[in-house]
């Protein structure tokens, strides 16, 4: 498997740690009420196709990346920094 | 039988090898195969399961039969395919799978009992009674599973491992494969080009014929001549791809040293990960066995491999020859034996309206119904219409027909295509993105065929790359593919699909018969294509059986899933040079040499080294050098490097902001040249970590983590920082490499200090100043971890081993020393400090007793998810201390004294225990229901594993100066 | 009055394999300069100082002995030269925290495809390319110095693990060349 970093490009999967969906990225403001917690940190999606989650480049620039790719294909629809996401 | 003026060995260069105890000679480019065939050599092991008697049945990488033990000088590996392992001078080879010697197999009995060892005789005989279970049937079945053995011993060999990248990867060197490489090589791209075995031309080597009118073997010669200079080009020949991943990635086993004498640091194989833009599969067809009764005598071989012994090797492998084929292609041999002066008996081909051409019997409509030959094929019985008669013979060369060896295309859960017109499963269109099979392996078995989808495959990705090129593809023979499809001939006796199992006909109908329908079913319920082969020869034929007996087409069975690698991989050559203390990087302190050099045995902690305890002369056990470091830390002062502890330097004007909401408690407070105790919870409210920071300057911090959970930090912080606060000004960045910094803790520490560093040292408790050691610029931090006043001091590591070296010659002048891993444990637990033991991954602040550490003043990472229900109160396990007068183990669970023992009645467990010599007592750190109510109880520990059963004493888990009048003082 | 001996991580180690050498190297000073945000431009100013700039990501640039690293986002680090008073960006230095290993010769390549997961043809990686990547299990990064030559930087307390490592490899590519060791 290859991800492709914005930064360091087209590298070996062995230098990425993965985390979990995108999920992690919506982080409830502070006084939310539990429930809210609890799907923040718990409750997630499993799709067959399209999805979203996170990697973090260990071995490279340590930079944590929002990659979008296909989990029937298998096939990376692409990969930008969490650090400078769009919204 | 070796056949003048025939085949591409090298007869000057005769070499001299051993087989089963007996030496025989064959020539350089000889396989073990053909080297024995030459030298009549017509045993070569025994099947599986039945142990019958087994001869070689291909030239290639399939071969289900001839399956060998290669002894090497510090290993023995099993399975080796005889007709991939080439000869070299001093080779020992010995046959496997027999009791005894191999033409007198004891376990050849299995034969005779064959009735009762049908399909699932494993699942149906070892079902009961339950009590044999393990005592008998487990090492009864342990004893008959497996084929081959190992020497036991470690595998001394070298392995390697490589990485390789190109542009069009070109699996396979036949027609096809030449022809795309040459053509993707011409444009300047970088190419790899993958051939299985050691000489490249594929079945160009054994079929011979034209190619632009020169003979096939000149025409290879002249294009591996020109890949071979072109600088863009790379031939790795003995390399078969095993397997096709996710976006070009593609693994390959090089066979390196394995054609060789062991040589040192010489790999005996590379495993390749190759990454290509695109890849061609050229990796041609297998011929297809045909199922009759007693098909499986040694001397019975596919056609295809006959024909490339006596080509390639000079090799015929039988006095007699028949020939039972389906295919005008597989005729040649016949045609070529005989122009070779080699006696063909016959030709047998089942087509009704096969030609009737060659120089010798051709019996058409007909089929081999039997054979004769225990050790080795003496007759056949043939059937044409209503008629038989027997034939003697001691070689049948059988082809069934082809099947594109397709594999790689599966490896991403591709499914094959059933082709009507070639009876033969050919791959789906991009099942592998950026995969093209070609040639033999997309169906086109004429050498034109091969020759001009190769060039088509490599314009294709030539162009891709934006590349251009003109190769002209020359002219060959273009004989249509002509079958009539064969996988069984009817009959009441065994007829072998699957070789390697001893999976017959038979077998896949009992499959059927008994509910197994489904293909997966059948694989598993009759072990069909689970052997080493899995299934290269067999697969298609024993589903097209299992259609029949269901009364399905082929197409609607199906085949089962073809997974990588496509040929066995040996372990050792995945793993390659993760053996031992290659499995991961040491990390060493700058103490390293000096406490080594003072025996203190070093114990891994994480990746790094760390010296146990430091043995006295007259100790006995570590016990007793723990117990002495302790009391000289708590009575004088001892020296530790705590170098490993992770140091993250954070800078910005909101580095303060920025540690208040990854720590539970507030450091923006904090004055410059102070420390405080942080901790650190997870976004769901366990604890992550602790550790002290310092403020350095207004906008400067150091944050200390645990050797274990350095890494994890840094990449939680990573986190947190950009994808919540990216725009904040804060910068950080590891510089745990930076310093070595030692612990120098005990009454006499600040004396030591003062004089080493020629001034008074006057620091108060949780604080942090800059020191100048000698020239050098240091840090010199106020903090404890062993309960007594306690300093560490830093320099740039460049300077650690001189600075151990100095604190120790002034540490045992004032009655202290260094101490290990161990006492500082002792030391931490008769304070109550706790550590990764404790915070281990299921734990709160409130469980620690932290949870005044919560800030209500902020948010931070962790603070909602902690207060979920659940996460406090009385019915979690909090943090105790344990005190018993015997030993107590870190495991170990607590029980209210006087109940039963079992899960339901747990009250908590131990995490941490010593036994203290300053508090003469064992000592633990433990997790107990409502644990901080039931100060002063009695607890019941027990530990199944180690055998202990103990009342002990809850207390508080601070053993030591709980007022903490020494850290202060 | 102390006075603390320094020692590299390596001693100054070097090796000659195969036509392939292997030595520990003195980089002198490194410095990470981390740019804090809206930052750049002053930290340019400085950087100017030095005839240097924040280099491209996956880039190296050098001035008279003086090295502008990419090690990642908005960082870099300064090797060869002690920082000027530089505005804009945390500085930390990190000169002790790393060990550098120089590797050269024909077959360099061949000995780092061996450890590193990286397209190392020189279209893929040119002279002046500085990486952050792995040798085998190690975090390094590796900088393009010459068509067959690298310089390898790796955790000092690892130095000792990446050159026997190299060691191993370069000795098994030796003796896949025929080479007699």
């Amino acid at each position: 498997m290859r991800l492709t970093c914005p930064l360091c490009g087209e590298r070996d999967r062995r230098e990425f740690y993965y985390y979990g969906a995108e999920d992690y990225l919506h982080r409830p403001a502070e006084g939310a009420p539990l429930a809210e917690w609890d799907n923040y940190l718990h409750l997630r999606d499993n799709p067959a196709g399209v999805t979203k989650d996170l990697w973090y480049h260990e071995a490279g620039c340590s930079q944590w990346l929002l990659v979008t790719r296909n989990t029937v294909t298998h096939e990376i629809l692409g990969a930008e920094l969490v650090a400078e996401r769009k919204a | 039988m070796r056949i003048d003026g025939k085949g591409l060995i090298d007869r000057t260069k005769p070499v001299r090898f051993r087989f089963d105890g007996k030496d025989y000679a064959g020539y350089k480019g000889d396989t073990l195969a053909s080297a024995l065939l030459a030298n009549d050599v017509r045993l070569v092991g025994r099947s599986f399961k039945y142990h019958r008697p087994r001869g070689v049945l291909t030239s290639g990488s399939e071969e289900p039969n001839a399956l060998v033990e290669v002894v090497g000088p510090s290993n023995q590996t099993p399975n080796v395919r005889a007709t991939m392992q080439e000869v070299f001078e001093g080779l020992v080879a010995q046959s496997q799978n027999r009791l005894g010697s191999l033409r007198f197999d004891l376990l050849a009995v299995n034969d005779y009992l064959s009735p009762f060892l049908s399909a699932g005789f494993y699942y149906k005989t070892f079902m009961w009674p339950r009590a044999f279970w393990e005592g008998l049937y487990e090492p009864l079945i342990r004893r008959a599973a497996g084929l081959g053995s190992l020497s036991g011993k470690h595998d001394e060999g070298t392995y390697e491992k490589a990485f390789a990248f190109c542009d069009v990867l070109v699996i396979g060197s036949g027609p096809a494969g030449l022809m795309a490489a040459l053509t993707a090589g011409r444009s300047g791209a970088d190419v790899i080009l993958c051939e299985e075995s050691h000489t490249l031309g594929g079945r160009l080597l054994s079929d011979g014929g034209t190619i632009g009118g020169v003979p096939a073997g000149e025409w290879v010669a002249q294009v591996v001549a020109e890949l071979q200079a072109l600088p863009n080009v790379r031939i790795m020949p003995r390399t078969t791809v095993t397997g096709a991943y996710d976006h070009g990635t593609y693994g390959a086993l090089e066979r390196v040293g394995l054609h060789k004498p062991a040589r040192p640091n010489l790999p005996r194989e590379c495993f390749w990960r190759i990454v290509a833009k695109h890849a061609v599969l050229a990796s041609g067809a297998l011929e297809r066995p045909v199922a009759f009764e007693n098909n499986d005598r040694p001397g019975i071989m596919m056609a295809s491999a006959v024909r490339t012994y006596l080509n390639r090797y000079g090799v015929v492998p039988g006095k007699r020859v028949t020939v039972f084929a389906n295919t005008d292609q597989a005729r040649a041999v016949a045609r070529e034996l005989l122009s070779a002066g080699v006696q063909v008996a016959a030709i047998i081909d089942p087509r009704p309206d096969a030609f009737s051409v060659e120089d010798c019997p051709v019996h058409v409509g007909a089929e081999v119904i039997d054979t004769r030959g225990r050790m080795g094929l003496r007759g056949i019985t043939v059937r044409k219409g209503s008629e038989t008669f027997e034939i003697e013979t001691d070689c049948l060369a059988m082809s069934g027909g082809w099947n594109p060896t397709l594999h790689l295309t599966c490896h991403m859960n591709g499914r094959p295509r059933w082709s009507e017109e070639l009876a033969a499963f050919v791959p789906m269109e991009g099942a592998v993105p950026g995969l093209v099979a070609v040639g033999a392996a997309n169906g086109s078995f004429s050498t034109h065929g091969a020759l001009t989808t190769g060039h088509a495959a490599a314009m294709r990705a030539v162009e891709a790359l934006g590349r251009k090129v003109s190769v002209a593809v020359p002219e060959a023979e273009d004989m249509p593919y002509r079958l009539k499809a064969l996988w069984a001939v009817e009959g009441k006796g065994r007829a072998w699909l699957d070789f390697a199992n001893d999976v017959t006909t038979k077998d896949v109908k009992l499959a059927a018969q008994e509910g197994f329908r489904s293909v997966e079913h059948m694989k598993r319920y009759t072990t069909q294509g689970m052997a080493p082969d899995q299934g290269k020869n067999s697969n298609v034929a024993a589903l097209a059986v299992l259609a029949d007996a269901t009364g399905r087409g082929i197409a609607e069975t199906g085949v089962t899933t073809f997974r990588p690698p496509y040929t066995p991989v040996s372990i050792a050559a995945m793993g390659a040079g993760g053996r031992a203390e290659g499995f991961a990087p040491q990390r060493f302190l700058t103490s390293d040499q000096a406490s080594r050099d003072r025996g203190a045995p070093m114990i891994e902690a994480g990746l790094w080294y760390r010296p146990s305890y430091f043995p006295k002369p007259g100790e006995r056990t570590w016990r007793e050098a723990c117990d002495r470091e302790v009391t000289m830390v708590r009575q004088a002062v001892g020296i530790a490097d705590v170098s490993t502890l992770g140091k993250i330097d954070i800078q910005g004007k909101d580095a303060g902001r920025f540690l208040d909401f990854v720590y539970t408690n507030t450091f923006s407070s904090l004055p410059v040249g102070r420390v405080r105790y942080g901790l650190m919870l997870r976004e769901d409210g366990l604890v992550l970590d602790d550790g002290t920071s310092a403020r350095l300057g207004q906008d400067h911090y150091l944050m200390t983590t645990t050797t274990a959970a350095a890494g994890l930090v840094m990449r939680h912080l990573d986190f947190v920082h950009q994808a919540f606060c990216s725009d904040w000004q804060v910068r950080f960045i590891s510089v745990t490499e930076s310093w070595a910094q030692f612990a120098v803790a005990g009454p006499k520490a600040r004396a030591l200090l003062s004089g080493y560093l020629g001034q008074p040292v006057d620091l108060p408790f949780m604080s942090v100043a800059p020191i100048k050691v000698g020239g050098v610029e240091g840090r010199l931090f106020r903090i404890s971890f062993s309960g007594e006043e306690g300093y560490e001091i830093a320099v740039p590591t460049r300077y650690g081993e001189a600075l151990f070296r100095d604190l120790l010659a002034r540490a045992e002048t004032m009655g202290g020393g260094p101490y290990g891993m161990e006492a500082l444990n002792v030391l931490r637990i008769e304070k109550g400090f706790i550590t990764h033991a404790e915070i281990h991954g299921r734990v709160t602040a409130h469980d620690i007793g932290m949870e005044k550490m919560v800030s209500v003043k902020k948010d931070c990472i962790g603070k909602a998810a902690a207060t979920r229900p659940g996460l406090w109160g009385p019915e979690r396990e909090q943090l105790v201390g344990l005190k018993a007068q015997g030993p107590i183990s870190a495991g170990a669970h607590l029980f209210v004294p006087g109940t039963e023992v079992h899960r339901e009645t747990d009250q908590g467990y131990v995490t941490s225990v010593c036994w203290s010599p300053t508090v003469g007592a064992w000592l633990g750190l433990g997790f107990l229901k409502d644990g901080r109510a039931r100060l002063g109880e009695k607890v019941r520990l027990v530990d199944h594993l180690r055998g202990l059963d103990v009342i002990c004493e809850v207390c508080l888990p601070v053993f030591h100066d709980p007022e903490g009048e020494k850290l202060r003082a | 009055m102390p006075e603390l001996i320094a020692k590299s991580a390596l001693e100054g180690r070097s090796l000659a394999l195969g036509g392939v050498t292997l030595a520990e190297v003195d980089t002198g000073p490194i410095t990470s300069i981390a740019v804090f945000p809206g930052g750049a431009k002053a930290l340019a100013k400085g950087l100017k100082t030095l005839g240097l700039s924040m280099p491209a990501p996956n880039s190296f640039t050098e001035k008279k002995g003086a090295r502008s690293v990419w090690t990642g986002r908005d960082q870099a680090f300064l090797i060869g030269v002690a920082p000027p008073a530089l505005e804009g960006a945390a500085l930390t230095d990190q000169s002790d925290g790393w060990a550098a290993l120089a590797l050269s010769g024909l077959g360099a390549v061949d000995v780092l495809a061996r450890l590193v997961p990286l397209d190392l043809r020189l279209t893929a990686c040119p002279v002046g390319t500085a990486v952050r990547t792995q040798v085998n299990h190690m975090n390094a990064i590796i900088l393009r110095t010459g068509d067959y030559a690298f310089e390898i930087m790796v955790f000092r307390s690892m130095a000792r693990t990446a050159w026997h490592e190299l060691e191993t490899t370069m000795a098994m590519v030796a003796a896949r060349a025929g080479v007699k060791i």
